[in-house]
Protein backbone atom coordinates (compact mmCIF):
# COMPACT_ATOMS: atom_id res chain seq x y z
CA UNK A 1 0.00 0.00 0.00
CA UNK A 2 2.69 2.44 1.10
CA UNK A 3 4.83 1.30 -1.82
CA UNK A 4 1.97 1.92 -4.25
CA UNK A 5 1.45 5.43 -2.90
CA UNK A 6 5.18 6.10 -3.06
CA UNK A 7 5.18 4.83 -6.65
CA UNK A 8 2.36 7.17 -7.61
CA UNK A 9 4.03 10.09 -5.85
CA UNK A 10 7.35 9.44 -7.60
CA UNK A 11 5.61 9.15 -10.96
CA UNK A 12 3.87 12.48 -10.45
CA UNK A 13 7.06 14.13 -9.28
CA UNK A 14 9.09 12.82 -12.21
CA UNK A 15 6.46 13.80 -14.76
CA UNK A 16 6.29 17.32 -13.30
CA UNK A 17 10.04 17.73 -13.29
CA UNK A 18 11.10 15.97 -16.48
CA UNK A 19 8.04 14.99 -18.49
CA UNK A 20 9.55 11.45 -18.64
CA UNK A 21 8.40 11.07 -22.20
CA UNK A 22 8.77 7.69 -23.86
CA UNK A 23 9.36 7.66 -27.61
CA UNK A 24 8.81 4.21 -29.07
CA UNK A 25 10.60 4.57 -32.39
CA UNK A 26 11.90 1.13 -33.30
CA UNK A 27 9.33 -1.03 -31.54
CA UNK A 28 5.95 -0.69 -29.80
CA UNK A 29 5.59 -1.14 -26.04
CA UNK A 30 4.73 -4.82 -25.84
CA UNK A 31 4.45 -7.35 -23.04
CA UNK A 32 7.09 -9.77 -24.32
CA UNK A 33 10.21 -10.68 -22.43
CA UNK A 34 12.81 -8.02 -23.14
CA UNK A 35 16.18 -6.72 -22.07
CA UNK A 36 16.23 -2.94 -22.32
CA UNK A 37 19.77 -1.59 -22.41
CA UNK A 38 20.54 2.11 -22.12
CA UNK A 39 23.23 4.73 -21.57
CA UNK A 40 23.98 5.55 -17.95
CA UNK A 41 24.79 9.05 -16.74
CA UNK A 42 22.99 9.50 -13.44
CA UNK A 43 21.38 7.51 -10.66
CA UNK A 44 18.12 9.03 -11.81
CA UNK A 45 18.36 6.99 -15.06
CA UNK A 46 16.83 4.06 -13.27
CA UNK A 47 13.85 6.09 -12.07
CA UNK A 48 13.35 7.85 -15.39
CA UNK A 49 13.24 4.72 -17.53
CA UNK A 50 10.94 3.14 -14.95
CA UNK A 51 8.60 6.14 -15.19
CA UNK A 52 8.70 6.20 -18.98
CA UNK A 53 7.40 2.64 -19.33
CA UNK A 54 3.61 2.20 -19.48
CA UNK A 55 2.21 0.86 -16.22
CA UNK A 56 1.42 -2.58 -17.67
CA UNK A 57 5.04 -3.08 -18.59
CA UNK A 58 6.36 -1.50 -15.41
CA UNK A 59 5.03 -4.39 -13.33
CA UNK A 60 6.87 -7.03 -15.36
CA UNK A 61 10.09 -5.08 -15.93
CA UNK A 62 12.81 -5.06 -13.29
CA UNK A 63 15.58 -2.45 -13.32
CA UNK A 64 19.07 -3.25 -12.16
CA UNK A 65 20.44 -1.27 -9.26
CA UNK A 66 24.02 -1.03 -8.06
CA UNK A 67 24.06 -2.75 -4.69
CA UNK A 68 26.59 -0.47 -3.01
CA UNK A 69 24.66 2.73 -3.81
CA UNK A 70 21.05 1.64 -3.55
CA UNK A 71 21.35 -0.31 -0.29
CA UNK A 72 23.29 2.40 1.54
CA UNK A 73 20.32 3.64 3.55
CA UNK A 74 17.16 1.75 4.58
CA UNK A 75 15.07 4.25 2.58
CA UNK A 76 17.00 3.67 -0.65
CA UNK A 77 16.78 -0.04 -0.12
CA UNK A 78 13.05 0.10 0.54
CA UNK A 79 12.43 2.22 -2.59
CA UNK A 80 14.41 -0.08 -4.87
CA UNK A 81 12.83 -3.28 -3.55
CA UNK A 82 9.26 -2.26 -2.79
CA UNK A 83 8.64 0.38 -5.45
CA UNK A 84 10.96 -0.46 -8.36
CA UNK A 85 11.24 -4.21 -7.68
CA UNK A 86 14.88 -3.84 -8.64
CA UNK A 87 17.57 -6.51 -8.96
CA UNK A 88 20.75 -5.73 -7.04
CA UNK A 89 24.03 -6.27 -8.77
CA UNK A 90 27.36 -6.23 -6.98
CA UNK A 91 29.73 -3.97 -8.85
CA UNK A 92 32.73 -4.98 -6.77
CA UNK A 93 33.46 -8.56 -7.70
CA UNK A 94 33.73 -10.71 -4.57
CA UNK A 95 35.25 -14.16 -4.88
CA UNK A 96 34.15 -16.33 -7.75
CA UNK A 97 30.47 -15.49 -7.53
CA UNK A 98 28.97 -14.58 -10.91
CA UNK A 99 27.69 -10.98 -10.71
CA UNK A 100 25.08 -11.81 -13.35
CA UNK A 101 23.44 -14.48 -11.24
CA UNK A 102 20.54 -12.38 -9.90
CA UNK A 103 19.84 -11.25 -13.47
CA UNK A 104 19.80 -14.81 -14.75
CA UNK A 105 17.33 -15.74 -12.02
CA UNK A 106 15.02 -12.90 -13.00
CA UNK A 107 15.17 -13.75 -16.70
CA UNK A 108 14.46 -17.40 -15.94
CA UNK A 109 11.35 -16.27 -14.06
CA UNK A 110 10.15 -14.56 -17.24
CA UNK A 111 10.71 -10.96 -16.12
CA UNK A 112 12.04 -8.26 -18.41
CA UNK A 113 15.09 -6.35 -17.18
CA UNK A 114 16.60 -2.90 -17.63
CA UNK A 115 20.37 -2.98 -17.99
CA UNK A 116 23.05 -0.29 -18.11
CA UNK A 117 25.86 -2.14 -19.92
CA UNK A 118 28.44 0.59 -19.22
CA UNK A 119 28.51 -0.62 -15.64
CA UNK A 120 29.19 2.78 -14.13
CA UNK A 121 27.89 6.26 -14.76
CA UNK A 122 29.74 8.17 -17.43
CA UNK A 123 30.06 11.92 -17.58
CA UNK A 124 31.09 12.19 -21.21
CA UNK A 125 28.87 12.93 -24.18
CA UNK A 126 29.27 9.40 -25.50
CA UNK A 127 28.66 6.24 -23.50
CA UNK A 128 31.70 4.25 -22.40
CA UNK A 129 32.50 0.84 -23.86
CA UNK A 130 29.90 -1.77 -22.99
CA UNK A 131 30.79 -4.55 -20.58
CA UNK A 132 30.32 -8.15 -21.53
CA UNK A 133 27.25 -8.79 -19.33
CA UNK A 134 24.89 -7.95 -22.16
CA UNK A 135 26.64 -10.41 -24.47
CA UNK A 136 26.55 -13.19 -21.88
CA UNK A 137 22.85 -12.71 -21.29
CA UNK A 138 22.14 -12.59 -25.01
CA UNK A 139 23.90 -15.90 -25.59
CA UNK A 140 22.20 -17.50 -22.63
CA UNK A 141 18.68 -16.24 -23.44
CA UNK A 142 18.44 -16.07 -27.24
CA UNK A 143 14.62 -15.83 -27.14
CA UNK A 144 14.64 -12.56 -25.15
CA UNK A 145 14.25 -9.41 -27.29
CA UNK A 146 17.08 -6.86 -26.90
CA UNK A 147 15.79 -3.28 -27.06
CA UNK A 148 18.27 -0.36 -27.13
CA UNK A 149 17.25 2.86 -25.37
CA UNK A 150 18.71 6.36 -25.18
CA UNK A 151 18.05 8.41 -22.08
CA UNK A 152 18.33 12.08 -22.87
CA UNK A 153 19.20 14.98 -20.55
CA UNK A 154 19.04 13.26 -17.16
CA UNK A 155 22.54 14.30 -16.18
CA UNK A 156 21.34 17.91 -16.36
CA UNK A 157 18.45 17.21 -14.00
CA UNK A 158 20.73 15.87 -11.29
CA UNK A 159 24.46 16.15 -11.96
CA UNK A 160 26.89 14.05 -9.92
CA UNK A 161 27.01 15.24 -6.34
CA UNK A 162 23.79 17.28 -6.30
CA UNK A 163 20.71 16.27 -4.34
CA UNK A 164 17.88 18.53 -5.49
CA UNK A 165 16.71 17.92 -9.06
CA UNK A 166 16.14 20.78 -11.53
CA UNK A 167 13.09 20.68 -13.84
CA UNK A 168 14.38 19.91 -17.33
CA UNK A 169 12.55 17.86 -19.94
CA UNK A 170 13.90 14.37 -20.48
CA UNK A 171 12.94 11.58 -22.82
CA UNK A 172 13.66 7.91 -23.34
CA UNK A 173 13.90 6.75 -26.94
CA UNK A 174 13.40 3.04 -27.60
CA UNK A 175 14.97 1.76 -30.81
CA UNK A 176 14.57 -1.26 -33.05
CA UNK A 177 15.50 -4.55 -31.32
CA UNK A 178 18.85 -6.11 -32.14
CA UNK A 179 19.74 -9.78 -31.98
CA UNK A 180 22.95 -11.71 -31.54
CA UNK A 181 24.09 -12.86 -34.98
CA UNK A 182 25.06 -16.42 -35.85
CA UNK A 183 28.60 -16.90 -34.56
CA UNK A 184 29.02 -13.19 -33.80
CA UNK A 185 31.93 -12.56 -31.46
CA UNK A 186 31.70 -10.69 -28.18
CA UNK A 187 33.45 -7.43 -29.04
CA UNK A 188 31.66 -7.09 -32.37
CA UNK A 189 28.29 -7.55 -30.75
CA UNK A 190 29.04 -5.12 -27.91
CA UNK A 191 30.20 -2.46 -30.39
CA UNK A 192 27.04 -2.96 -32.41
CA UNK A 193 24.89 -2.69 -29.26
CA UNK A 194 26.64 0.50 -28.20
CA UNK A 195 26.16 1.90 -31.65
CA UNK A 196 22.44 1.02 -31.56
CA UNK A 197 22.08 3.05 -28.36
CA UNK A 198 24.07 6.01 -29.67
CA UNK A 199 22.20 6.15 -32.96
CA UNK A 200 19.02 6.98 -31.05
CA UNK A 201 20.52 10.20 -29.75
CA UNK A 202 19.70 12.39 -32.73
CA UNK A 203 16.42 10.95 -33.93
CA UNK B 1 -29.89 45.04 -25.23
CA UNK B 2 -27.08 47.20 -23.92
CA UNK B 3 -29.08 48.36 -20.91
CA UNK B 4 -29.89 44.72 -20.16
CA UNK B 5 -26.17 43.96 -20.15
CA UNK B 6 -25.40 46.97 -17.97
CA UNK B 7 -27.96 45.86 -15.39
CA UNK B 8 -26.38 42.44 -14.96
CA UNK B 9 -24.05 42.04 -12.01
CA UNK B 10 -20.31 41.94 -12.89
CA UNK B 11 -20.07 38.21 -12.29
CA UNK B 12 -23.05 37.59 -14.57
CA UNK B 13 -21.42 39.70 -17.26
CA UNK B 14 -18.18 37.73 -17.00
CA UNK B 15 -20.14 34.47 -16.99
CA UNK B 16 -21.96 35.55 -20.14
CA UNK B 17 -18.62 36.32 -21.76
CA UNK B 18 -17.42 32.78 -21.04
CA UNK B 19 -20.64 31.33 -22.49
CA UNK B 20 -20.00 33.33 -25.67
CA UNK B 21 -16.33 32.35 -25.89
CA UNK B 22 -17.04 28.66 -25.34
CA UNK B 23 -19.91 28.86 -27.85
CA UNK B 24 -17.52 30.31 -30.44
CA UNK B 25 -14.99 27.58 -29.67
CA UNK B 26 -17.61 24.85 -30.08
CA UNK B 27 -18.70 26.37 -33.42
CA UNK B 28 -15.07 26.57 -34.60
CA UNK B 29 -14.35 23.00 -33.50
CA UNK B 30 -17.42 21.70 -35.34
CA UNK B 31 -16.37 23.65 -38.45
CA UNK B 32 -12.87 22.19 -38.23
CA UNK B 33 -14.31 18.71 -37.84
CA UNK B 34 -16.52 19.13 -40.90
CA UNK B 35 -13.57 20.50 -42.87
CA UNK B 36 -11.41 17.52 -41.94
CA UNK B 37 -14.19 15.10 -42.99
CA UNK B 38 -14.71 16.73 -46.37
CA UNK B 39 -12.80 14.91 -49.06
CA UNK B 40 -11.27 17.05 -51.78
CA UNK B 41 -8.32 15.09 -53.03
CA UNK B 42 -5.27 14.66 -50.87
CA UNK B 43 -3.71 18.08 -51.12
CA UNK B 44 -0.67 18.14 -48.89
CA UNK B 45 -0.97 21.83 -48.14
CA UNK B 46 -4.60 21.54 -47.10
CA UNK B 47 -4.07 18.77 -44.56
CA UNK B 48 -1.16 20.80 -43.19
CA UNK B 49 -3.50 23.79 -42.79
CA UNK B 50 -6.14 21.71 -41.05
CA UNK B 51 -3.60 20.24 -38.67
CA UNK B 52 -2.30 23.67 -37.79
CA UNK B 53 -5.84 24.91 -37.24
CA UNK B 54 -6.78 22.01 -34.99
CA UNK B 55 -3.65 22.43 -32.89
CA UNK B 56 -4.49 26.13 -32.53
CA UNK B 57 -8.03 25.18 -31.48
CA UNK B 58 -6.72 22.70 -28.92
CA UNK B 59 -4.57 25.37 -27.31
CA UNK B 60 -7.50 27.79 -27.31
CA UNK B 61 -9.65 25.20 -25.54
CA UNK B 62 -7.00 24.61 -22.91
CA UNK B 63 -6.31 28.31 -22.37
CA UNK B 64 -10.02 29.17 -22.13
CA UNK B 65 -10.60 26.34 -19.67
CA UNK B 66 -7.66 27.57 -17.59
CA UNK B 67 -9.11 31.09 -17.60
CA UNK B 68 -12.55 29.80 -16.72
CA UNK B 69 -11.34 27.62 -13.85
CA UNK B 70 -9.21 30.51 -12.64
CA UNK B 71 -12.14 32.90 -12.71
CA UNK B 72 -14.56 30.47 -11.09
CA UNK B 73 -12.22 29.64 -8.23
CA UNK B 74 -11.00 33.15 -7.48
CA UNK B 75 -7.95 35.30 -8.06
CA UNK B 76 -5.57 33.28 -5.90
CA UNK B 77 -6.27 30.04 -7.74
CA UNK B 78 -6.00 31.88 -11.05
CA UNK B 79 -2.59 33.22 -10.05
CA UNK B 80 -1.46 29.73 -9.05
CA UNK B 81 -2.59 28.39 -12.43
CA UNK B 82 -0.53 31.02 -14.20
CA UNK B 83 2.41 30.11 -11.95
CA UNK B 84 2.05 26.54 -13.19
CA UNK B 85 2.02 27.72 -16.82
CA UNK B 86 5.14 29.80 -16.11
CA UNK B 87 6.82 26.75 -14.58
CA UNK B 88 6.19 24.59 -17.64
CA UNK B 89 7.22 27.39 -20.01
CA UNK B 90 10.49 27.96 -18.13
CA UNK B 91 11.11 24.20 -18.14
CA UNK B 92 10.84 24.20 -21.94
CA UNK B 93 13.08 27.24 -22.24
CA UNK B 94 15.83 25.81 -20.00
CA UNK B 95 15.67 22.41 -21.71
CA UNK B 96 16.79 24.00 -24.96
CA UNK B 97 19.48 26.24 -23.48
CA UNK B 98 22.62 24.26 -22.78
CA UNK B 99 23.55 24.48 -19.10
CA UNK B 100 26.60 23.25 -17.25
CA UNK B 101 27.07 21.62 -13.90
CA UNK B 102 27.89 25.00 -12.38
CA UNK B 103 24.42 26.30 -13.26
CA UNK B 104 22.68 23.76 -11.09
CA UNK B 105 22.24 25.99 -8.03
CA UNK B 106 21.18 28.98 -10.14
CA UNK B 107 18.57 26.83 -11.85
CA UNK B 108 17.27 25.67 -8.50
CA UNK B 109 17.08 29.30 -7.42
CA UNK B 110 15.15 30.20 -10.57
CA UNK B 111 12.61 27.40 -10.36
CA UNK B 112 12.06 26.99 -6.64
CA UNK B 113 12.72 30.44 -5.20
CA UNK B 114 12.31 33.14 -7.85
CA UNK B 115 9.20 31.69 -9.49
CA UNK B 116 7.19 31.13 -6.28
CA UNK B 117 8.39 34.45 -4.85
CA UNK B 118 7.30 36.41 -7.91
CA UNK B 119 3.81 34.91 -7.91
CA UNK B 120 3.55 35.34 -4.15
CA UNK B 121 4.28 39.05 -4.67
CA UNK B 122 1.44 39.10 -7.20
CA UNK B 123 -1.01 37.40 -4.84
CA UNK B 124 -0.15 39.80 -2.05
CA UNK B 125 -0.55 42.74 -4.50
CA UNK B 126 2.90 44.26 -3.92
CA UNK B 127 2.91 45.63 -7.45
CA UNK B 128 5.92 47.93 -7.02
CA UNK B 129 7.99 44.92 -6.08
CA UNK B 130 6.42 42.75 -8.78
CA UNK B 131 7.83 45.05 -11.46
CA UNK B 132 11.36 45.34 -10.03
CA UNK B 133 11.99 42.05 -8.20
CA UNK B 134 13.29 40.11 -11.23
CA UNK B 135 14.93 42.87 -13.31
CA UNK B 136 16.79 44.32 -10.32
CA UNK B 137 17.27 41.82 -7.50
CA UNK B 138 17.26 38.49 -9.30
CA UNK B 139 19.46 40.05 -11.98
CA UNK B 140 22.16 40.27 -9.33
CA UNK B 141 21.36 37.12 -7.36
CA UNK B 142 21.61 34.64 -10.25
CA UNK B 143 25.18 35.52 -11.35
CA UNK B 144 26.32 35.60 -7.72
CA UNK B 145 25.15 32.02 -7.23
CA UNK B 146 26.74 31.06 -10.55
CA UNK B 147 30.03 32.72 -9.63
CA UNK B 148 30.13 30.80 -6.36
CA UNK B 149 29.90 27.60 -8.40
CA UNK B 150 33.43 28.35 -9.58
CA UNK B 151 32.97 27.83 -13.32
CA UNK B 152 33.93 30.84 -15.47
CA UNK B 153 33.46 29.13 -18.82
CA UNK B 154 30.96 31.04 -21.01
CA UNK B 155 29.84 32.73 -17.79
CA UNK B 156 28.09 35.73 -19.30
CA UNK B 157 26.33 33.67 -21.93
CA UNK B 158 24.99 31.13 -19.46
CA UNK B 159 23.76 33.75 -17.02
CA UNK B 160 22.25 35.88 -19.75
CA UNK B 161 20.28 32.89 -21.02
CA UNK B 162 18.98 32.06 -17.59
CA UNK B 163 18.03 35.66 -16.83
CA UNK B 164 16.28 35.84 -20.20
CA UNK B 165 14.32 32.69 -19.52
CA UNK B 166 13.19 34.03 -16.15
CA UNK B 167 12.25 37.40 -17.65
CA UNK B 168 10.14 35.91 -20.42
CA UNK B 169 8.53 32.97 -18.66
CA UNK B 170 8.20 34.10 -15.06
CA UNK B 171 8.21 37.89 -15.17
CA UNK B 172 6.07 38.14 -18.30
CA UNK B 173 3.59 35.49 -17.28
CA UNK B 174 3.19 36.87 -13.75
CA UNK B 175 1.82 40.14 -15.12
CA UNK B 176 -1.24 38.43 -16.54
CA UNK B 177 -2.73 37.49 -13.14
CA UNK B 178 -1.47 40.83 -11.79
CA UNK B 179 -4.07 42.45 -14.09
CA UNK B 180 -6.76 40.56 -12.19
CA UNK B 181 -5.75 42.28 -8.99
CA UNK B 182 -5.44 45.88 -10.22
CA UNK B 183 -7.83 48.17 -8.39
CA UNK B 184 -9.68 50.37 -10.88
CA UNK B 185 -12.31 52.73 -9.45
CA UNK B 186 -15.85 51.48 -10.30
CA UNK B 187 -14.52 48.32 -11.89
CA UNK B 188 -14.41 45.77 -9.07
CA UNK B 189 -15.24 42.19 -10.03
CA UNK B 190 -14.73 42.92 -13.71
CA UNK B 191 -10.93 42.60 -13.96
CA UNK B 192 -11.34 39.29 -15.81
CA UNK B 193 -12.45 41.46 -18.76
CA UNK B 194 -9.09 43.19 -18.71
CA UNK B 195 -7.25 39.88 -19.07
CA UNK B 196 -9.70 38.85 -21.78
CA UNK B 197 -9.12 42.18 -23.55
CA UNK B 198 -5.35 41.71 -23.48
CA UNK B 199 -5.40 38.08 -24.65
CA UNK B 200 -8.03 38.71 -27.30
CA UNK B 201 -6.44 41.76 -28.95
CA UNK B 202 -2.97 40.18 -28.93
CA UNK B 203 -4.23 36.91 -30.40
CA UNK B 204 -6.40 38.71 -32.97
CA UNK B 205 -3.43 40.84 -34.03
CA UNK B 206 -1.21 37.78 -34.38
CA UNK B 207 -3.84 35.82 -36.29
CA UNK B 208 -4.58 38.67 -38.72
CA UNK B 209 -0.86 39.21 -39.26
CA UNK B 210 -0.48 35.50 -40.03
CA UNK B 211 -3.43 35.48 -42.44
CA UNK B 212 -2.32 38.70 -44.14
CA UNK B 213 1.17 37.28 -44.67
CA UNK B 214 -0.46 34.26 -46.31
CA UNK B 215 -2.89 36.22 -48.44
CA UNK B 216 -0.35 38.73 -49.76
CA UNK B 217 3.03 37.02 -49.69
CA UNK B 218 5.96 39.45 -49.73
CA UNK B 219 9.69 38.91 -49.35
CA UNK B 220 10.20 38.62 -45.59
CA UNK B 221 11.94 41.47 -43.75
CA UNK B 222 14.26 39.17 -41.81
CA UNK B 223 14.30 35.89 -43.74
CA UNK B 224 16.93 34.30 -41.49
CA UNK B 225 14.62 34.70 -38.52
CA UNK B 226 11.09 34.46 -39.87
CA UNK B 227 9.84 33.40 -43.27
CA UNK B 228 6.54 35.25 -42.85
CA UNK B 229 7.30 38.47 -40.98
CA UNK B 230 6.86 41.60 -43.09
CA UNK B 231 6.18 45.17 -42.00
CA UNK B 232 3.03 45.46 -44.15
CA UNK B 233 1.33 42.35 -42.75
CA UNK B 234 2.51 43.41 -39.32
CA UNK B 235 0.81 46.81 -39.77
CA UNK B 236 -2.42 45.13 -40.93
CA UNK B 237 -2.41 42.92 -37.85
CA UNK B 238 -1.73 45.94 -35.68
CA UNK B 239 -4.57 47.96 -37.24
CA UNK B 240 -7.10 45.15 -36.81
CA UNK B 241 -5.91 44.50 -33.24
CA UNK B 242 -6.29 48.17 -32.37
CA UNK B 243 -9.71 48.34 -34.01
CA UNK B 244 -10.94 45.27 -32.13
CA UNK B 245 -9.60 46.83 -28.94
CA UNK B 246 -11.62 49.98 -29.65
CA UNK B 247 -14.78 47.89 -30.20
CA UNK B 248 -14.20 46.16 -26.87
CA UNK B 249 -13.76 49.39 -24.91
CA UNK B 250 -17.17 48.86 -23.28
CA UNK B 251 -15.79 45.85 -21.48
CA UNK B 252 -12.82 47.74 -20.10
CA UNK B 253 -12.33 50.72 -17.80
CA UNK B 254 -10.95 52.62 -20.83
CA UNK B 255 -12.61 55.19 -23.09
CA UNK B 256 -12.63 54.11 -26.79
CA UNK B 257 -9.53 56.12 -27.73
CA UNK B 258 -7.67 54.85 -24.67
CA UNK B 259 -8.74 51.29 -25.49
CA UNK B 260 -7.34 51.61 -29.03
CA UNK B 261 -4.05 52.94 -27.67
CA UNK B 262 -3.80 50.17 -25.06
CA UNK B 263 -4.63 47.52 -27.66
CA UNK B 264 -1.94 48.92 -29.99
CA UNK B 265 0.65 48.88 -27.21
CA UNK B 266 -0.21 45.25 -26.37
CA UNK B 267 -0.16 44.20 -30.05
CA UNK B 268 3.20 45.85 -30.77
CA UNK B 269 4.80 44.25 -27.70
CA UNK B 270 3.25 40.86 -28.36
CA UNK B 271 3.99 40.53 -32.07
CA UNK B 272 7.54 41.86 -31.83
CA UNK B 273 8.17 39.67 -28.78
CA UNK B 274 7.02 36.70 -30.82
CA UNK B 275 9.53 37.68 -33.52
CA UNK B 276 12.31 37.87 -30.93
CA UNK B 277 11.43 34.41 -29.65
CA UNK B 278 11.60 33.16 -33.24
CA UNK B 279 15.16 34.48 -33.50
CA UNK B 280 15.98 32.67 -30.26
CA UNK B 281 14.58 29.42 -31.61
CA UNK B 282 16.53 29.78 -34.84
CA UNK B 283 19.67 30.22 -32.77
CA UNK B 284 18.94 26.89 -31.09
CA UNK B 285 18.31 25.34 -34.51
CA UNK B 286 14.64 24.55 -34.05
CA UNK B 287 11.46 25.89 -35.61
CA UNK B 288 9.35 25.72 -32.51
CA UNK B 289 9.83 24.76 -28.88
CA UNK B 290 7.66 21.68 -29.20
CA UNK B 291 8.51 20.41 -32.69
CA UNK B 292 5.24 18.42 -32.65
CA UNK B 293 6.44 15.86 -30.14
CA UNK B 294 9.23 14.78 -32.46
CA UNK B 295 12.04 16.49 -30.61
CA UNK B 296 14.31 14.59 -28.28
CA UNK B 297 13.38 16.94 -25.47
CA UNK B 298 9.73 15.97 -25.47
CA UNK B 299 8.68 19.60 -25.12
CA UNK B 300 5.01 20.19 -25.89
CA UNK B 301 5.32 23.64 -27.41
CA UNK B 302 3.58 25.57 -24.64
CA UNK B 303 6.07 28.40 -25.00
CA UNK B 304 5.16 28.80 -28.70
CA UNK B 305 1.63 29.65 -27.66
CA UNK B 306 2.25 31.96 -24.76
CA UNK B 307 5.37 33.88 -25.82
CA UNK B 308 3.43 36.82 -27.33
CA UNK B 309 1.42 37.12 -24.13
CA UNK B 310 4.59 37.01 -22.03
CA UNK B 311 5.94 40.06 -23.84
CA UNK B 312 2.65 41.95 -24.04
CA UNK B 313 1.55 41.53 -20.42
CA UNK B 314 4.31 43.47 -18.60
CA UNK B 315 4.18 46.36 -21.07
CA UNK B 316 0.39 46.47 -20.95
CA UNK B 317 0.36 46.23 -17.17
CA UNK B 318 2.88 49.00 -16.76
CA UNK B 319 1.13 51.35 -19.22
CA UNK B 320 -2.22 50.83 -17.54
CA UNK B 321 -0.80 51.38 -14.08
CA UNK B 322 1.22 54.39 -15.07
CA UNK B 323 -1.46 56.12 -17.16
CA UNK B 324 -4.29 55.59 -14.69
CA UNK B 325 -2.02 56.19 -11.72
CA UNK B 326 -3.10 53.05 -9.86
Amino acid sequence: MLARLMGLFLLGLIRALTGAQARWQGCPPKAEQRIYFANHQSHADLILIWAALPSELRSITRPIAAKDYWTKTPFKQWITTAVFNAIYVDRAKTGDQDPLEPLIDALQNGDSVILFPEGTRGNQEEPQAFKSGLYNLATRFPQVVLVPAWINNVQRVMPKGEVVPVPILCSVTFGAPIALGEGEDRSGFLLRARHAVMSLRDT
Amino acid sequence: MSSFLRNLSPSHQVGLLFVMVFGLLIAASIAALVMSLRDDGDKEERTEDIRELSSLLNTSWIMCTVFWVGWALGDTVATLLFALVAFFALREFITLSPTRHGDHRSLLLAFFVVLPAQFWLVITERFDLVTVFIPVYVFLAIPVVSALANDPQRFLERNAKLQWGIMVCVYGMSHVPALLLLDFPDYSGKNAFLVFFLVFVVQTGMLVQHLAARRWPKPPTAPQVSQTFHWSSWLIGLAVGGFVGGLMSGLTPFKPAQAVAMALIACVAGSLGHLVMKALKRDRGITNWGNEGKSVTGASGLLDRVDALCFAAPVFFHSVRWYFDL
